[in-house]
């Protein structure tokens, strides 16, 4: 695409042979449709990538009639909103999975960063290997030793159990984004607090941490869409009352006709809050996703 | 000497204190990895030598390599669940970075509406995957879905989609492939943002077609950044669970039953949970293997182009 443009820069003033004119209008003519094709190709993509949400939230506003009803039509409603809220107990599942989210991860904040920091000036770098298996070993191998444990415990069904579980997802992956962060950050200014009498862990809190204020956004939004988008650990460990989002509305199809309306209706409540960080976070989710793959 | 020998000790000491110090940061961390993951993994081993129903009132029962055995020789489902785990990553990670890629290019150069476009790409992998999977359930359903409203419509017949053992795991492939092709897209763009210009500026003088350019100039300087992106998500893509379970639990009959789903049947449906074990420990080794494939291929890669 830049040596189409290049082409259509203008020269400095000479007078134009009919071919040039010719050859030039051509060139525009190109550019004109290769923008067209990207302008088709883009809005495609964007359909795809976007159909599905938008299918879910037209059904989130349709009655069990209309979304059953062969034709495309329907009067909307706030009914399937209003069911979820009074008769799935939805606002309880809301808030477990805001409090297992928040906590789990605050905690790996409190664990995650100074390890990482450690890792980056100390060289503990066979931790970090460790840390990096734990993003390789399957998430079902932890699994099914805590589910003994913990049900040694009695702590099955707890948040605790929930909170920790979740933790073995956010701590590595803060300690991976926080790592490299580290590295980059300039040492004369640590050294030279240190020479000025602070200790180690001042100078970590009071100069290594301001300075990192962007990665820690990044870790903290990713760590906390990580715990509330789980379902796996949730699955297997929450109990009646400790039960997360994503487990609440995996339960709602268990029932032997299925509530669509309610289900969609319930999928875009807890979709909703993730989409908000998305939209107005995007330069954080983005760098929290592609975290690792970019450096060299 | 005896002056000596204190200065020695007390640099000693501060040498201690030091180490101490440095310690106390990882402590906590060293801590959390130990108890909640090492000792579960050491422990998955252990059992994985035993028979055990979670009972209270039976302790694990040693029974050797028996669960080995019984995977490799008897279980109907497990070469199954090997293959098809195998082919659903082939199948998407490849799907996912050549879509990946087309995407990145569209999006390299800046146009009105650019950073919203990201944005929006972004929602597939962000949205929570149940409930993601719960709107393709519905997308999907034979006699109410949208896609059999569309095909019955424009006159084409009506498909079982999950409710067939042929169709379902293509499926489930196809929401996969929806799901993550956009995190290769933002992989691959941020790489090729990162490119240097210099060598396109020698390709436009020697009169180089963007075709040209793009397979001997990009795409191998691409290849580190490519790789790295395979190997995170051949990894994810092994274990992949949320939608698989929640959109048909395996089924219908074992068609989309993959390692991961059918450890967790065994574990926690069937209560076999030294059998699970066993799976599990021959399912992080064929994840473990599959990683260090690529890091190995990511390392010889780097080497040959500091060449």
């Amino acid at each position: 695409m830049t040596d189409l443009s290049q082409a259509t820069t203008p020269r400095p003033h000479r007078p134009l042979s009919r071919q040039a004119v010719m050859s030039k209008r051509r060139a525009q003519m190109r550019r004109i449709m290769a923008e067209s094709v990207r302008a088709v190709l883009l809005l495609v993509i964007i359909v795809i990538f976007l159909f599905p949400v938008i299918w879910m939230a037209l059904a989130a506003f349709q009655t069990q009639i209309d979304i059953i009803s062969p034709g495309w039509g329907f009067t909307p409603t706030l009914r399937n909103f209003d069911r979820v809220f009074s008769e799935y107990n939805f606002l309880r599942y809301m808030g477990n999975s805001f409090l297992v989210a928040a906590v789990s991860t605050a905690l790996s904040l409190l664990l995650g960063l100074p390890g990482a920091y450690a890792i980056a000036r100390f060289h503990y770098d066979w931790l970090g290997v460790v840390l990096l298996a734990a993003r390789i070993v399957p998430g079902i191998t932890f699994l099914v030793p805590w589910y003994i444990l913990f049900s040694r415990a009695g702590l099955n069904g707890t948040y605790i159990a929930l909170i920790l579980s979740h933790m073995i997802v956010s701590m590595p992956f803060i300690v991976w984004v926080m790592v490299p962060f580290f590295e980059g950050l300039p040492l004369e200014v640590e050294e030279s607090a240190r020479i000025d009498g602070a200790t180690m862990l001042g100078t970590f809190v009071r100069i290594a941490l301001p300075l990192s204020v962007p990665a820690i956004m990044t870790a903290t939004i990713m760590s906390f869409i990580f715990s509330w988008n789980n379902f796996m650990f949730s699955l297997v460990l929450s109990g009646d009352d400790t039960r997360t989002l994503p487990v609440a509305i995996f339960n709602f199809i268990t029932y032997a006709s299925i509530d669509w309306g309610g289900l969609m209706a319930a999928a875009v409540l807890i979709t909703l809050p993730v989409l908000v960080i998305t939209v107005f976070m995007q330069r954080y989710v983005v760098s929290g996703l592609t975290a690792g793959a970019i450096k060299g | 000497m005896a002056p000596h020998r204190t200065t020695q000790t007390r640099t000693s000491i501060i040498h201690l204190r030091r180490r101490f110090q440095r310690l106390s940061f990882i402590l906590p961390a060293l801590i959390f990895v130990v108890v909640m993951m090492a000792f579960p993994v050491a422990y998955n081993g252990w059992l994985s030598f035993h028979e055990w129903t979670g009972s209270a009132r039976r302790a694990p029962e040693y029974v050797g390599t028996d669960n080995y055995t019984e995977l490799f020789t008897q279980s109907d489902r497990f070469f199954p669940a090997v293959k098809r785990t195998f082919l659903f990553t082939g199948v998407v990670v490849t799907a996912e970075l050549v879509f990946g890629i087309g995407i990145a290019l569209l999006l390299r150069d800046a146009f009105p509406g650019h950073t919203v476009v990201k944005t929006l790409i972004l929602l597939p992998m962000v949205a929570t995957p149940v409930a993601i999977s719960m709107a393709w359930l519905l997308m999907l359903e034979p006699t109410i879905g949208v896609f059999n409203k569309i095909l019955r419509d424009i006159g084409l017949t009506p498909q079982p989609w999950l409710g067939s053992q042929s169709q379902a795991l293509w499926v489930l492939m196809a929401v996969d492939i929806w799901q993550w092709t956009p995190m290769m897209a933002m992989i691959t763009l941020a790489g090729l943002l990162s490119l240097p210009e210099d060598p396109y500026e020698a390709a436009l003088v020697d009169g180089a077609s963007s075709l040209q350019s793009f397979f001997h100039i990009t795409l191998p300087l691409l290849v580190p950044t490519l790789l790295t992106a395979v190997l995170l998500r051949s990894i994810e893509a092994l274990k992949t669970f949320d939608i698989i379970y929640t959109m048909t639990r395996g089924g219908p009959g074992f068609s989309t039953e993959t390692l991961n789903t059918l450890a967790y049947v065994r574990a926690f449906e069937y209560f076999r949970l030294g059998q699970a074990a066993a799976l599990l420990v021959v399912f992080f080794a064929i994840v473990l293997g599959v990683s260090v494939i690529f890091i190995q291929m990511r390392r010889s890669v780097s080497m040959r182009q500091a060449l």
